[in-house]
């Protein structure tokens, strides 16, 4: 498969759609609800929040009208595709007592065939993560293998997104079945499509797609360029500074603030915590473990028994996040926990902005 | 490693009024278990929960699961009124060892109160093999003399040329040893400073001090072993619960070396 760029037409793109449903895949994607624009499962390319966009800004998200009838003419939500692999909460195994006699009962695989519609540069990122954080973990990998990536290039950004300070984005490189690039203005209404696998290929074949001219490529690849992200991190020193600076008094500020929420966590995709928990039957004769995301947040999080919460001060919380997210992960999986997809700062009820705590302690400013 | 094997409990004994040994055996391989000296399982007690316990016991009988547990928090307490022939669900063997294979040097174990109990392994691997080790010196700390546990092992241990030496934070009528804690201790039981190894277990201040010791003395940080406590569920480094900085305990450690630590154990809250 030679890197092409194929034409795909609105009409197209909604059978293509059509087309990974018939592959046997459940269709996973953008869809508006509650004024927020969420992951949810799909019917069809009506379902997608054509026609609107988000507004972000630290503490602030909002969806608005757009001018056309783009489908992808949005950023991320609060949702991130690590709800599918790694979900919030789900049945790890169970346990029964029968006669005193003590039986474990492991849970099934989920080999569920799911397609992500519309997967982000910063998201693929986030996946590349993932699979280093869980390549020993069986019911990742088997839901990994059967998951089908639709990326789509950026062609805009909002106020909190620092992707290419991360290098992950805005440009998708790698790590998808088919990657479209959608051109909407004035005069007309497409998507450059490429190839990124032999799925992708197989799934395709059937549309007939013709090579985009190198005009239509052009006014593509211009539409991702022109994106200009206002927030920066100093991602290739942030390890080494975060490492020197476990006493910086910018934590104790940062603490004041942080209302320890867990949100950013929530919305983060890399974050991995997880917390597993005995759920006892009402008959008392059986148990299902659940196991869920978990956050460097609360005290629970490092509670020692008869020692109490390692990290009992905000200060120590917000420290474990940030110098875990920016510097230790290197330490630990060989690059950064941070994809800047920004959805911490929109998603922070006061507005914490990780750019700008880090820049301050790289200043070392208090 | 993600679900536990049914084990099924052949004895219980109550070492201390918290403390106390569980042994068992698989329900289906009708044995015990391949581990090293510092390792530890997660224990699955039914309707209770996991818990991240250390294997205690001699590592080259594998006949039997050994476990000393202190009953401190939910799980615990309740897998403290277990009986003969309960059923126990077992995860493991996870994490790093004691480094009993360097030989040739004196070696000391530093143990505050159940601490003891991942070190044990360590002291049977190192009297089976007493001809290759200099002076080996266990130093071990209670708050009081009720407090210690494994009190005919250690007789067994003296007996096979290990030195012990005892101390207790708080102490009573019957007790003519040593008062205090274990560190203004450790120079008198270290005589090659740079040929001498130590492991330690016990609570992070015990660390602190200890290893303050052992460096003014000018013994290697490399051969400072020390094994830590944090909360852990998987045993696999995915949970994120149990880290120290750049560190999994429960699989860059247990066991770490003071080198690999010394720029994390001195941070506050890490």
């Amino acid at each position: 498969m030679e890197n092409r760029f194929l034409y795909c037409s609105k009409e197209q793109f909604e059978r293509l759609l059509e087309l990974i449903g018939e592959a046997g895949y459940r269709l996973l994607g953008p869809k508006l609800h509650n004024e927020t624009i969420i992951l949810d499962r799909i019917k069809t390319a009506r379902d997608l929040p054509i026609g609107w966009m988000d507004e972000q800004d630290p503490g602030h998200y909002r969806v608005k009208r757009r001018e056309d009838n783009a489908y992808f003419g949005y950023n991320l939500g609060p949702h991130s595709w690590k709800r599918y692999l790694f979900p919030s909460k789900e049945k790890f195994w169970s346990s029964k007592k029968e006669n005193e006699h003590l039986e474990i009962i492991p849970e099934p695989l989920d080999s569920e065939k799911r397609a992500f519609i519309g997967v982000r540069a910063c998201e693929i990122q986030g996946l590349r993560i993932l699979d280093r954080v869980f390549k020993d973990i069986e019911n990742y990998r088997v839901r990994r293998e059967n998951t089908f990536i639709v990326a789509v290039n950026c062609t805009r950004c909002v106020n909190t997104c620092f992707c290419a300070a991360m290098g992950s984005g805005p440009k998708v490189t790698g790590g998808y079945d088919l990657l479209l690039t959608e051109v909407v203005d004035d005069r007309q209404h497409y998507f450059v499509l490429e190839v990124g696998s032999e799925a992708g290929f197989k799934i395709c074949g059937s549309l007939t797609l013709r090579e985009a001219s190198d005009e239509e490529v052009k006014t593509a690849q211009a539409h991702i360029e022109r994106i200009q992200e206002k927030r920066t991190v100093d991602n290739a020193n942030i390890h080494d500074v975060l490492m020197k600076n476990y006493e910086h008094p910018r934590w104790d500020q940062v603490a004041k603030r942080c209302l320890n929420c867990a949100n950013c966590t929530n919305v983060c995709p890399t974050c991995f915590c997880s917390d597993t928990q005995e759920c006892v039957h009402l008959d008392g004769q059986a148990v299902d473990r659940w196991k869920g995301w978990e956050s460097c947040f609360t005290q629970w999080h490092s509670y020692v028994a008869g020692v109490g919460s390692v990290r009992p001060s905000a200060r120590s919380r917000y420290r474990q996040w940030l110098t875990h997210k920016f510097g230790t992960w290197w330490d630990q999986f060989g690059m950064s926990g941070c994809v800047g997809c920004g959805r911490c700062i929109t998603w922070c009820p006061v507005g914490i902005d990780v750019t700008e705590e880090l820049a301050a302690i790289e200043r070392g400013e208090q | 490693m993600i679900v536990p094997s049914v084990y099924q409990v052949e004895s219980v004994v109550h070492e201390t009024e918290d403390i106390f040994t569980l042994t068992m055996v698989g329900k289906e391989s009708g044995k015990g278990f391949c581990f090293l000296p510092g390792q530890f399982n997660m224990l699955y007690h039914f309707g209770y929960g996991e818990v991240a316990i250390s294997i205690t016991g001699n590592s080259s009988d594998d006949t039997v699961l050994t476990h000393s547990i202190r009953a401190v928090g939910n799980v615990t307490r309740a897998m403290q009124k277990m009986k003969v022939g309960d059923e126990i669900g077992v995860r493991g063997p996870f994490g790093t060892s004691w480094p009993i294979d360097r030989t040739g040097c004196d070696v000391l174990l530093v143990a505050g109160g159940c601490g003891l109990i991942p070190l044990f392994p360590a002291l049977y691997a190192l009297v089976e093999n007493r001809k290759q080790f200099g002076n080996i010196t266990l130093l071990y700390g209670a708050r009081s003399p009720s407090d210690f546990i494994y009190q005919k092992q250690m007789e067994m241990l003296k007996g096979r040329g290990i030195q012990i030496e005892l101390t207790v934070d708080k102490a009573d009528e019957t007790w003519k040893g040593r008062v205090g804690v274990v560190t203004p201790i450790i120079k008198e039981c270290v005589r090659k400073p740079d040929n001498t190894l130590v492991m330690a277990c016990g609570p992070d201040i015990m660390f602190r001090f200890a290893v303050r010791e052992l460096l003014e003395m000018k013994v290697k940080k490399e051969n400072v072993y020390l094994s830590l406590e944090r909360h852990m569920q998987c045993g696999l480094g995915v949970c994120g619960r149990c880290q120290v900085g750049p560190y999994f305990v429960c699989k860059d450690g247990p066991v770490f070396s003071y080198a690999q630590l010394e720029q994390w154990l001195n941070i506050k809250e890490l």
